[in-house]
């Protein structure tokens, strides 16, 4: 399998992302094409990851093995993200009693 | 056709049949589902390339903990009518536009590079839990130690921004 079907599959799925968060209103959608979007680059990273391993010497070994640590604290930052932002989400629904992301500016009070 | 090709096909019609899903579907409900679809198809394709600690790592954050809090928090709030207004359609007309722009633009781009035709190899054991757990506590063992401390404010910062105004009411 070559790596750009791999290229291309995270690119759709990211640029679908890209479309969700466009388009929709409900910020919850909103934010679950976000976590689309991080799991996209994830999986390119990961497929670098085992790209590099081709080579098979020392540092190409290194670098696949960074890859997937980064990939790890991708998945961590994420994890931090969603708990803040559906806390956000929340304070929001019950200041305004709608999801809707247009009034997030009516939580500046 | 081997079968992991086979295998690689299948879980990418499932990924992108479960984001369409997500952006599509109008019960938020429906959207969490077809996001876990996507999920357990991106840890499908992490097994296929051997990398099974972070298969089994998204599977428990994201498909475990992230989506039963997203499914709590639409539950909480009784949102599962379909109650969101829509967008004008020309709002959504452009959004649709410009996402397959950047699509057609990025894949046009990287599929005359010269390293795309690089095939990967199958079998390397760099991503199994005891490689992955080395490089993490000799060489990442300081941004592991500060991703705690990111975890410890992002959890007093929910619980600070979630709960109700009891102090402003005792001042």
């Amino acid at each position: 399998m070559e790596i750009k079907w791999y290229i291309f599959l995270s690119l759709t799925l990211f640029c679908i992302g890209i479309i969700g968060a466009l388009t929709r209103r409900n910020s919850i959608i909103v934010f679950m094409c976000i976590e689309l979007m991080l799991n996209s680059v994830n999986l390119m990273l990961v497929a670098f990851s085992k790209m590099h391993m081709a080579g098979a010497n020392i540092l190409s070994y290194s670098m696949a093995s960074s890859a997937q640590i980064f990939v790890f604290f991708i998945m961590i930052v994420a994890a931090a993200e969603v708990s803040v932002g559906l806390a956000i989400i929340v304070l929001l629904y019950r200041n305004t009693r709608s999801i809707d992301i247009n009034f997030l500016n009516r939580l500046k009070n | 056709m081997e079968i992991t090709q086979i295998l690689f096909w299948f879980l990418s019609a499932l990924a992108l049949f479960g984001a369409i899903g997500v952006v599509a579907s109008k019960n938020p409900i429906y959207s969490v589902l077809c996001l876990i679809i996507v999920f357990f198809a991106i840890s499908g394709h992490y097994v296929l390339m051997n990398a099974q600690f972070l298969a089994i790592v998204n599977i428990i954050v994201y498909a475990g903990a992230i989506m039963v809090l997203f499914l709590f928090v639409i539950m909480l709030m009784n949102l599962n009518a379909e109650t969101e207004p829509m967008k004008n359609v020309y709002m959504k007309l452009a959004g649709v536009i410009s996402g397959l722009t950047l699509m057609i633009v990025l894949v046009a781009a990287l599929s005359h590079s010269d390293s795309a035709n690089t095939l990967m190899r199958p079998g390397t054991s760099v991503g199994l839990t005891e490689n992955l757990g080395k490089a993490l506590f000799n060489q990442y063992v300081v941004p592991f130690e500060i991703s705690s401390v990111l975890f410890l404010s992002a959890m007093v910062g929910a619980i600070l921004i979630g709960k109700k105004d009891v102090v402003k009411n005792r001042i």
